[in-house]
């Protein structure tokens, strides 16, 4: 063990609650970002300001499109905070996003699945 | 909008150990990649001794590859988390997805069950891969579909989940599974009104 982790060990749990870093809030029904969701950062002029270093972390993740999967692995962040945090990002209209369709049915529809299959023969 | 891929789930369900994270390994594009999800439960069951429920939180691991089908389409294989107790976020994994690829090996055909029903019960178009474990017992198709009391129409295919085609043919059988099942409720809408 080395100074910089102090008594705190693994069984301890991060040193920072996971939620502190949303300010406690957890994430709400309607902004629910499926994991394999995209997002994308939007070009802006300038460095948007008032945004918390996670967030900074995101937007720079998602100069291409990254699923709310991958940025809680590359963040290291579980994946509620993620979505907490990318729903402040759409709020702000500095992401834009795209997730799986499931309308009407709960299925992918007839081409997207005939997309994936013609893909996969190919992969 | 474009410029977003729209993206597209399998599910890669089965009991502990029967090698979820192994065929995810095998046909993603990326090595494969863990992230965690903190939850609050409550506790009951074994770890309860003093019959109140207690909340507590606890972190759920989820593993996923990735596959880049397109530009336009990018899919994404995730292992569920095999603990029972963390079912309800199965719901979660399988809303939208394409379907699910249940894996069974044939030395613990029991673990499977669970998967099975639970798919099975939610209309999730799903195929079971019976992984061939070196050294685990050969059955065919029709004496895993026995064991398990797979219906008629739920592809069975045998597969090595370390072998990248193997891997691949069990998500194209699933994939057309799933364009069946599509067709086939797409067929009934008319009648329907």
């Amino acid at each position: 063990m080395t100074g910089d982790e102090g008594w705190y060990d693994e069984a301890a749990g991060p040193l920072v609650r996971p939620y502190t870093i949303t300010s406690g809030r957890t994430p709400s029904e309607n902004a629910r970002l499926d994991v394999s969701t995209q997002v994308m950062t939007l070009r802006s002029e300038q460095e948007p300001a008032g945004l918390g270093p996670e967030h900074l972390t995101i937007v720079q993740l998602c100069r291409r499109p990254v699923s709310v999967a991958e940025i809680a692995v590359y963040a290291k962040l579980p994946l509620g905070v993620v979505r907490v945090l990318c729903g402040d990002l759409i709020e702000r209209g500095l992401v834009i996003t795209r997730s799986p369709s499931y309308q009407p049915a709960q299925a992918p529809d007839l081409e997207t699945l005939q997309a994936v299959l013609d893909g996969l023969l190919k992969y | 909008m474009d410029l977003v891929p729209i993206p597209v789930k399998i599910i890669v369900a089965g009991g502990f150990g029967a090698g979820k994270t192994t065929l995810v390994g095998s046909v993603s594009e990326i090595p494969p990649l863990t992230t965690e999800e903190v939850l609050t439960v409550a506790s009951t069951g074994v770890d309860d001794l003093t019959g109140v429920e207690r909340k507590y939180t606890t972190t759920v691991a989820l593993d996923f590859g990735r596959i880049t089908i397109s530009p336009r389409h990018v899919l994404y294989l995730f292992g569920t988390p095999g603990q029972e107790r963390f079912w309800f976020m199965w719901d979660d994994l399988a809303r939208g997805a394409i379907g699910t690829i249940v894996l069974v090996d044939t030395r613990r055909l029991e673990t499977s069950f669970a998967a099975i029903d639970f798919f099975e019960r939610r209309k999730i178009p799903f195929v079971v891969a019976v992984n061939c474990f070196e050294g685990a017992p050969r059955y065919t198709a029709d004496e895993v579909r026995e064991a398990l009391v797979v219906p008629d129409h739920v592809p069975i295919v045998m597969c090595d989940a370390r072998d990248r085609d193997s891997s691949k043919i069990a998500l194209i059988r699933l994939v057309k599974h799933a364009m069946s099942a599509v067709s086939a409720t797409a067929a009934r809408v008319p009648s329907a009104g």
